[in-house]
C-alpha cells in the first residue's frame, strides 16, 4: 500500500467546523479539550469510560459515506480525533429545532438531574437510520450510559418513540463533501512538548516505527490507555496508533478459518459473529458498553494481557492462533501461549498483535458463559468458554478456557483430560470438575471469592451439559435466551 | 394554612374516588409539567458547577489523602511545593479558623496534616491540598510527597468494631411493651441475622466547589451541596469569618441522594481556603475514584433479631439489635441510626417491640445520608423477620404481612409505634389490597410455583412488601424553611427558597404552587438559584421535605404579597378583600376585572411593597429523645410493590422481571415528577439490594471505587415489565401543601420486594428459608442456595 505524506497538525471537523490543533499535549482527552472550548454539554462522570456522560459521536468515512459511532470522549486522546467528524450535543439541533430524541426525552420526563442526559441523547442519536430500536436494541445501545435518577423507563420509551421520526430525518448533519474532505486528511505524525503521536496509514510504516522505537506505547482504541491517562496521569514519549491501519480492520473467512485483523473494532467483530455464532455474539453483546465496543479493538483486548479480558478465553477455546507482526516478518503461536503470566506476554521488541486466526470448527463448537455482578457493561468475575467435540455423546476433544480464574486467560488442561473419553453428562462433568482445583487457584477480590469462582467454574460446565443435552431447559437470565423465562 | 388551599381542595379530607388526574380548574398544581430544566438537559445547555466558564486566574486544588487506614504519618512536602505549576501547598497549619468540617460534632479534621504529622483514621483521610495552575499539575505534584507511615491494625468491619468496642455515639433504645417477655411467652420463636451492605451515591455529577474571594473577608462559593446554609457555616468556620461574609450558591446539582448533604462541605471549605490563600478563584473537583474513596456512603448494618409469634403469623414480640458501621467520625450517624430504629416496625403494629442501636466507629469513610437515611436498613430488618416467620409457618409472607399491618380500624392504642406515636393516617392495608388485585398477585404466585416445577435451573419468586415512611426531620428544629418572592413591576414573579434542585423537581413543584397563588400561568414565575444571601438559615434539602417545606414557605411569601394586592384591588373596587379572586392571569374584585400585570403596575405606583419573605415551620411535631417518645413525624408516606425475580441456581445471577407499584403521594403536586421519583427510587433501591457491592479489603482499602467496579443498575436491569401507579385514593389528611405527600425517599424502599422476590426464588430452589444478605450478588445468592452464610 502506498504510504502517504503525513501531517503534524491534528485536523478534524467539530459540529461542521474544521479544527486544526498543533499545541496540545497528545494525552489531552477529547473531553477536556471540548469542555475547555466551552462545549460543556458532554460531562465528565467517571473519566474511565464507564458512565457515558461524555458520549459524543465520531463519524468517519466508510466508503459509502460517514459511519457514525458513539464513543466516550473522556478516554479518547485528542489526536485520535484526527480525520474524524465529531458531533457533540451542541451540534445536533438543526436550526434550533430539537432532534426527535431530544423532543421525546423532554416531553416524556426522561431527565431528572440531567447530568447524564446529553450523553444519553448522543448514544441514541448515533443510531444509524433504520437500525433496530426495539427494547433489547435500546437497552444494548444504552448499556454504557448510567442514569442514577430516572430508573430508565422514560428514556427507553423516548428512544423507541423517537425512532421512526429520527429515521425519517435521516442524517440531519449530512454533508456530502465531508467524507471526501476527511478522506483527504493525511495521516498524523504529531509532536508537542517532546511527545509524539504517530498514526501511520500503512502497516509497513507502523512496523518500521515500532521496530525503531520498540518502547512506544501502542494505542488501539484507548479504552484502557484512556484510564492510564486520566487515572495514572500517564504521559508516554511516543504513542503509536493503529487507528489508520485499515488493512488490519478486516474480518474474513479464509478457508477453514476466520481471520480477524487486530485493529478491528469490537463492535464490528460483535456484529460479524452474532448470526453464525450466537453464543459468542451474546458474550460480545455484554462486552463493555456500546461506546467501549466502538472504540476498543480485538487486538487491544488480546495484547493488553488482562486476565479478565473477555475475548481471549473464547478464542483460546476455539483454538485460535495469534499472529504477531514485525518489520522482519510475522510470527504465529497458539493464542494461549501468548499469555505467559500476569502482566507478562510473549511479545518481543518491535512486535505487535497483527491478526488472529480462528478455526471455524472451533467457533461452531463454542459455548460462552460470562458471569459478572451486573449483566451489562461489567467486568467478568468468571468467564467459561468451552469447545467440545462430541462423538456419539462421548467427548473426543475438549478445550475449556476460563477468564478470571488465574493471572492469565487459561485452559483447564487437567479437567479437559479428565473429560476426554467420557460420556458428556452431569456425572462425568461432576467427576471431571474436581480437576478444576488442579487447574486453578483463583484469587478472592471485589468481583468474587476464590470459592465462588471454583464453584461456578464447575457449574458452568454443568450448564453447558444441560444446554447441549437438554436444550429445552431454560438456563439463561440475560439476552435473547432470557425471553423464555416466564413464557 | 387552610387559606393556602384553593376552595375546591379545602374540604377534601377523605380519599377522592376519582384518579388523581389533574384538572385545569386547579391551575398549574397537580399537573404533569415537565421539569423546568428538561429542555436544557436534553440540549446540553443546563449549566452545572463545572460548566461555569472558568475565570482566567482560576487555580485548581487537589486533595491528597492517606493511603492506609489507621496510624500516624509524617510528611515532607518540600518536593510537592517545588513541583511544576504548584502555587501553594495547604495543610491544617494554614487554617486561620477551625481545621474541622464536621456537620454536627466538630470531630472531622479537614486537613489532617498539622505540624508535619497526621493521625490517620481511614484510607482516604484528607491530609493536605495542592494548589496549582492546572488540575493535572496539582495531582502530579501530590505524588511527590515523602510520607513516612506507622500503620496500625485498622477496625474495618462491624465485627471488628464490636470487638474493639469503639462507638461514635452512645447506644440508643426505643421500646414499647416488654418484648423479651412477649417473645418468651409466644407459641413460636425464631432468631436470626441479616447483613446489609452500604451504597455509594454515584450521582453522575461528583463533588465540586468553586470559591471566589471578594473584598474584605467575602467569599462566594458555588457548591454542589444539598445544604448551602451548612456549607456556608463550615466555610465561615474554616476561614474564621462571620457567616455574613460567605455566600453559597447552587443552581442545580447533577444528583444528590444524600451524598451532598454534608460531604460537599470538605470540598467547599478547601476551595475557600485555597482562594483565601492565593487571592484567586479556586476549584476543587476530585476525580471520581478519589471522590469514592474520600466521601461517605450509606451505612452498612448488621441486624440481629428475635421474634415471638403465633400460628397465624401475628408478631407478638420482636427485638432488634441494629449494628451500624458509621466510619471514622460522627457526621449524621446519630440521626441516621435513629431513623433506622424509627422504621424497625415498617408498616406493622407490633405490641412489643424493642430496638437497640449501636453506632460503631471504624477506620473507613464516614458514612452519611443516603435516600432513606437509615430507614431502608431498619425496614429490611422487619421484612426479613416476616419472611423468616412465614417460611417457618409455611405461609405466604403476604399473609403474615397482612396479619400485622397497621389498620385504621385498630384502636389507637394498638395503632401505635414503638416510639409511642399514634399512626393516625394508616392506609397501607388499603394500598396492599388494591395492589394485590391490580398486580394479580395470587394467580401469578400460583403460576410461578407451577413454572418452577418444570424449570430445574432457573427459578422464579414473587414478593409484595409495603412501605410506611415517616416524613419530617426527626431533629425537630430542622423542620423550618424560608422563601423570598419578588413581584416585579411588569407582573413577572421571581421566587427563591432554600430548596436545592438536584433532579427531584422541587423547583418546578414550588413554581407551580406559586403560580397558582397569584392565579398566573407557570411561565410568569421565574425560579432562581438557591443562595444563602437570599434565604438564610435553611435546612438541607433532605428527608424528602424539599417541596413540603419550601412550597409552604413560598406560599407564605406569596400570600403576603397577594394580600397587599387584594387589599389594593378591593379598595379600588369597593369590595371586601376576601372577595378578590386571582385566577387565569386576572384579578377580579367584585365586577372589576384587572389584568394581573396592570394591577401590579398600579400597585407599584401606589407605593405598595411587592416583595416578601415567607417562612414555614412544620406543625404538630415533637420528639423527646430522653424518653424515646413523641410525634417526630408530621405524617407517613405509604406505598407497596410486588416484584418478580428469576435466579440462576448454577451461578447465582438474578434478574427482576416485573415490578408493580402502587404509591401514595397524597394529591400529587406534579404526577410526572412523582412517577419519576417512584420509578427512579425503586431502581436505585434495587441496585442497593442486588448489584451494588462495596468491597473493602482487610487493610481498609476500598476496592470498588469507580463505576468499573461498583455496579449501579443499567437500562437492562430495569424490570422489562414495570407498572407504576400513583395511588388514586391518596390524599394527605394533614394540611400539607395542596394535600400532597413527600416522595423523594419512600419509593426507594419499595425495592425491598425485589430482594424478597429473590429470596422466594431461592426458597423455591432449596425448599427452605433463604439466609440471603444484601446486596444479593450472584455470590450471595449461590451461598444462600447452598445454605452457607
Amino acid at each position: 500500500m502506498r504510504e502517504s505524506p503525513s501531517t503534524e497538525t491534528i485536523t478534524f471537523f467539530l459540529n461542521g467546523e474544521r479544527v486544526d490543533i498543533a499545541d496540545m499535549p497528545p494525552t489531552t482527552t477529547l473531553l477536556e479539550w471540548l469542555r475547555a472550548r466551552g462545549l460543556t454539554g458532554a460531562k465528565e462522570g467517571c473519566a474511565e469510560g464507564d458512565c457515558g456522560a461524555c458520549t459524543v459521536a465520531v463519524r468517519r468515512p466508510d466508503g459509502a459515506g460517514l459511519a457514525t459511532r458513539a464513543v466516550n470522549a473522556c478516554i479518547m486522546a485528542l489526536p485520535m480525533a484526527h480525520g474524524a467528524d465529531i458531533v457533540t450535543i451542541e451540534g445536533i439541533a438543526a436550526d434550533g429545532a430539537p432532534h426527535p430524541i431530544q423532543r421525546e426525552m423532554a416531553d416524556r420526563h426522561a431527565s431528572q438531574c440531567g447530568f447524564c442526559t446529553p450523553g444519553i441523547v448522543m448514544a441514541l442519536w448515533s443510531r444509524e437510520a433504520g437500525a433496530p430500536a426495539d427494547r433489547q436494541a435500546v437497552e444494548d445501545r444504552l448499556a454504557g450510559n448510567l442514569c442514577r435518577c430516572t430508573g430508565y423507563g422514560p428514556i427507553l420509551e423516548a428512544a423507541e418513540a423517537s425512532a421512526a421520526a429520527a429515521d425519517a430525518l435521516g442524517d440531519p448533519v449530512a454533508d456530502a463533501a465531508r467524507a471526501d474532505a476527511l478522506a483527504a486528511i493525511p495521516p498524523l505524525d504529531y509532536r508537542a512538548d517532546d511527545r509524539r503521536f504517530l498514526a501511520p496509514d500503512t502497516e509497513a510504516a507502523f512496523a518500521d516505527a515500532l521496530a525503531d522505537a520498540p518502547d512506544a506505547t501502542i494505542l488501539s482504541g484507548a479504552t484502557d490507555f484512556g484510564l492510564w491517562i486520566t487515572k495514572r496521569l500517564f504521559d508516554p514519549p511516543m504513542i503509536l496508533s493503529t487507528a489508520r491501519l485499515d488493512a488490519l480492520k478486516t474480518i474474513e473467512r479464509e478457508g477453514d478459518q476466520l481471520v480477524v485483523g487486530a485493529a478491528l473494532p469490537l463492535a464490528a467483530f460483535a456484529a460479524a459473529v452474532l448470526a453464525p455464532w450466537p453464543q459468542l455474539g451474546e458474550m460480545m453483546r455484554r462486552f463493555g458498553g456500546m461506546q467501549v465496543r466502538n472504540a476498543g479493538t480485538v487486538g487491544g483486548n488480546i495484547a493488553n494481557g488482562s486476565p479478565i479480558g473477555d475475548l481471549p478465553p473464547a478464542l483460546i477455546a476455539a483454538g485460535a492462533t495469534l499472529e504477531l507482526g514485525h518489520r522482519d516478518g510475522p510470527r504465529r503461536l497458539p493464542l494461549e501461549e501468548y499469555f505467559i503470566a500476569y502482566g507478562q506476554q510473549d511479545r518481543q521488541p518491535g512486535e505487535y498483535v497483527r491478526r488472529v486466526l480462528i478455526p471455524l470448527a472451533g467457533l461452531d463448537r463454542l459455548s460462552c458463559h460470562k458471569v459478572s455482578k451486573r449483566f451489562d457493561s461489567d467486568i467478568t468475575a468468571i468467564l467459561g468458554c468451552f469447545a467440545l467435540t462430541l462423538e456419539v455423546g462421548v467427548v473426543a476433544e475438549a478445550r475449556l478456557a476460563f477468564g478470571g480464574m488465574a493471572g492469565t486467560p487459561k485452559r483447564a488442561l487437567a479437567t479437559e483430560a479428565a473429560l476426554v473419553g467420557k460420556i458428556y453428562d452431569r456425572e462425568s462433568v461432576a467427576s471431571a470438575a474436581s480437576a478444576l482445583a488442579e487447574d486453578f487457584q483463583p484469587m478472592s477480590d471485589q468481583r468474587a471469592s476464590a470459592a465462588y469462582r471454583l464453584a461456578v467454574a464447575k457449574n458452568l460446565l454443568m450448564r453447558d451439559v444441560v444446554e447441549r443435552t437438554a436444550p429445552e431447559t431454560v438456563t439463561r437470565l440475560a439476552g435473547r435466551a432470557a425471553e423464555r423465562i416466564g413464557a | 394554612m387552610e387559606d393556602y388551599l384553593p376552595p375546591a381542595e379545602a374540604g377534601r379530607l377523605r380519599p377522592d374516588p376519582a384518579p388523581a388526574t389533574p384538572h385545569p380548574a386547579h391551575g398549574e398544581t397537580h399537573r404533569p409539567h415537565k421539569h423546568d430544566s428538561g429542555d436544557k438537559h436534553v440540549s446540553g445547555r443546563a449549566i452545572y458547577a463545572d460548566d461555569i466558564a472558568e475565570p482566567a486566574a482560576l487555580v485548581h486544588v487537589y486533595i491528597a489523602y492517606a493511603r492506609f487506614a489507621k496510624g500516624r504519618l509524617a510528611a515532607d512536602l518540600d518536593k510537592v511545593a517545588a513541583a511544576p505549576g504548584v502555587i501553594k501547598v495547604l495543610t491544617g497549619d494554614d487554617v486561620r479558623g477551625e481545621n474541622d468540617v464536621g456537620p454536627v460534632k466538630h470531630d472531622e479534621i479537614m486537613l489532617a496534616l498539622e505540624g508535619g504529622i497526621a493521625a490517620v483514621a481511614y484510607h482516604g483521610q484528607p491530609l493536605f491540598a495542592v494548589v496549582a495552575e492546572t488540575r493535572r499539575s496539582a495531582r502530579l505534584a501530590a505524588e511527590c510527597a515523602v510520607i513516612e507511615a506507622v500503620e496500625e491494625t485498622p477496625v474495618i468491619t462491624i465485627e471488628d468494631a464490636i470487638a474493639a468496642g469503639d462507638a461514635v455515639d452512645a447506644p440508643y433504645r426505643m421500646a414499647r411493651g416488654d418484648a423479651a417477655a412477649a417473645i418468651a411467652a409466644a407459641p413460636h420463636r425464631l432468631a436470626g441475622r441479616i447483613e446489609i451492605g452500604g451504597q455509594e451515591h454515584f450521582s453522575l455529577e461528583g463533588q465540586i466547589a468553586i470559591a471566589t474571594p471578594g473584598e474584605d473577608d467575602d467569599m462566594h462559593v458555588v457548591s454542589s451541596t444539598q445544604h448551602p446554609s451548612e456549607t456556608q457555616e463550615v466555610v465561615a468556620r474554616v476561614l474564621g469569618v462571620p457567616a455574613h461574609a460567605v455566600t453559597v450558591e447552587a443552581r442545580r446539582l447533577g444528583g444528590g441522594f444524600g451524598g451532598k448533604e454534608t460531604q460537599g462541605n470538605l470540598m467547599a471549605a478547601i476551595a475557600a481556603l485555597a482562594a483565601r490563600a492565593t487571592g484567586r478563584p479556586a476549584k476543587v473537583r476530585p476525580d471520581r475514584d478519589d471522590d469514592f474513596i474520600i466521601t461517605g456512603k450509606r451505612h452498612d448494618f448488621r441486624i440481629d433479631y428475635e421474634v415471638g409469634f403465633d400460628a397465624a403469623g401475628h408478631l407478638l414480640g420482636v427485638s432488634f439489635i441494629q449494628h451500624a458501621r458509621c466510619g471514622w467520625s460522627l457526621d449524621l450517624s446519630r440521626a441516621i441510626c435513629d431513623r433506622a430504629m424509627f422504621h424497625a416496625d415498617n408498616a406493622y403494629a407490633i405490641p412489643a417491640l424493642d430496638v437497640v442501636s449501636h453506632r460503631w466507629r471504624t477506620n473507613t469513610c464516614s458514612n452519611t445520608a443516603f435516600r432513606g437515611f437509615g430507614g431502608p436498613q431498619g425496614m429490611v430488618g422487619i421484612e426479613r423477620v416476616i419472611e423468616h416467620v412465614a417460611h417457618t409457618l409455611g405461609l405466604d409472607p403476604l399473609a403474615v404481612r397482612r396479619a400485622n399491618l397497621y389498620r385504621a380500624s385498630m384502636p389507637a392504642s394498638v395503632r401505635t409505634t414503638h416510639y409511642h406515636m399514634e399512626v393516625e393516617d394508616a392506609v397501607i392495608d388499603e394500598i396492599v389490597d388494591d395492589l394485590v388485585r391490580t398486580s394479580d398477585y395470587e394467580a401469578r404466585r400460583a403460576a410461578i410455583a407451577e413454572w418452577n416445577t418444570a424449570s430445574p435451573i432457573i427459578k422464579r419468586g414473587i414478593a409484595l412488601t409495603p412501605v410506611k415512611f415517616g416524613i419530617s426531620f426527626t431533629t425537630t428544629f430542622l423542620n423550618q424553611a424560608g422563601a423570598l418572592v419578588h413581584v416585579y413591576k411588569d407582573g413577572s414573579v421571581m421566587i427563591n427558597h432554600g430548596g436545592i434542585e438536584m433532579g427531584q423537581g422541587v423547583y418546578i413543584k414550588v413554581a407551580q404552587v406559586a403560580a397558582d397563588a397569584f392565579g398566573l400561568p407557570l411561565e410568569r414565575v421565574k425560579i432562581t438559584a438557591t443562595r444563602t444571601d437570599k434565604v438564610p438559615n435553611t435546612s438541607a434539602t433532605a428527608a424528602s421535605s424539599g417541596a413540603d417545606m419550601n412550597a409552604m414557605a413560598t406560599l407564605d411569601a406569596c400570600a403576603t404579597i397577594r394580600a397587599r394586592l387584594a387589599a389594593f384591588a378591593a379598595e379600588r373596587a369597593g369590595v371586601a378583600a376576601e372577595d378578590v379572586v386571582f385566577a387565569g392571569g386576572w384579578v377580579d374584585a367584585g365586577a372589576t376585572r384587572t389584568d394581573f400585570d396592570a394591577l401590579v403596575h398600579e400597585a407599584y405606583l401606589a407605593r405598595i411593597g411587592l416583595s416578601a419573605t415567607g417562612f414555614y415551620a412544620t406543625p404538630r411535631i415533637h420528639w423527646d429523645r430522653e424518653s424515646a417518645s413523641g410525634r417526630p413525624f408530621y405524617y407517613f408516606a405509604y406505598g407497596a410493590a410486588v416484584s418478580e425475580a428469576a435466579i440462576d441456581t448454577l451461578t447465582g445471577e438474578s434478574r427482576i422481571l416485573r415490578a408493580d407499584i402502587l404509591h401514595d403521594v397524597g394529591r400529587s403536586l406534579n404526577p410526572a415528577v412523582d412517577l419519576g421519583q417512584i420509578e427512579g427510587g425503586f431502581v436505585q433501591g434495587m441496585g442497593w439490594l442486588t448489584t451494588e457491592e462495596l468491597w473493602w479489603d482487610r487493610t481498609g482499602r476500598l476496592a470498588t471505587h469507580a463505576p468499573s467496579t461498583y455496579k449501579i443498575p443499567t437500562a437492562a436491569d430495569r424490570p422489562r415489565d414495570m407498572r407504576i401507579a400513583i395511588w388514586p385514593k391518596g390524599v394527605n389528611r394533614e394540611l400539607t401543601v395542596r394535600r400532597s405527600k413527600a416522595v423523594g425517599e419512600p419509593p426507594l424502599m419499595l425495592a425491598i420486594s425485589a430482594h424478597q422476590a429473590i429470596g422466594a426464588a431461592i426458597a423455591a430452589a432449596s425448599g427452605g428459608f433463604a439466609h440471603l444478605d444484601a446486596p444479593a450478588t450472584p455470590e450471595r445468592i449461590l451461598d444462600a442456595l447452598s445454605g452457607a452464610r
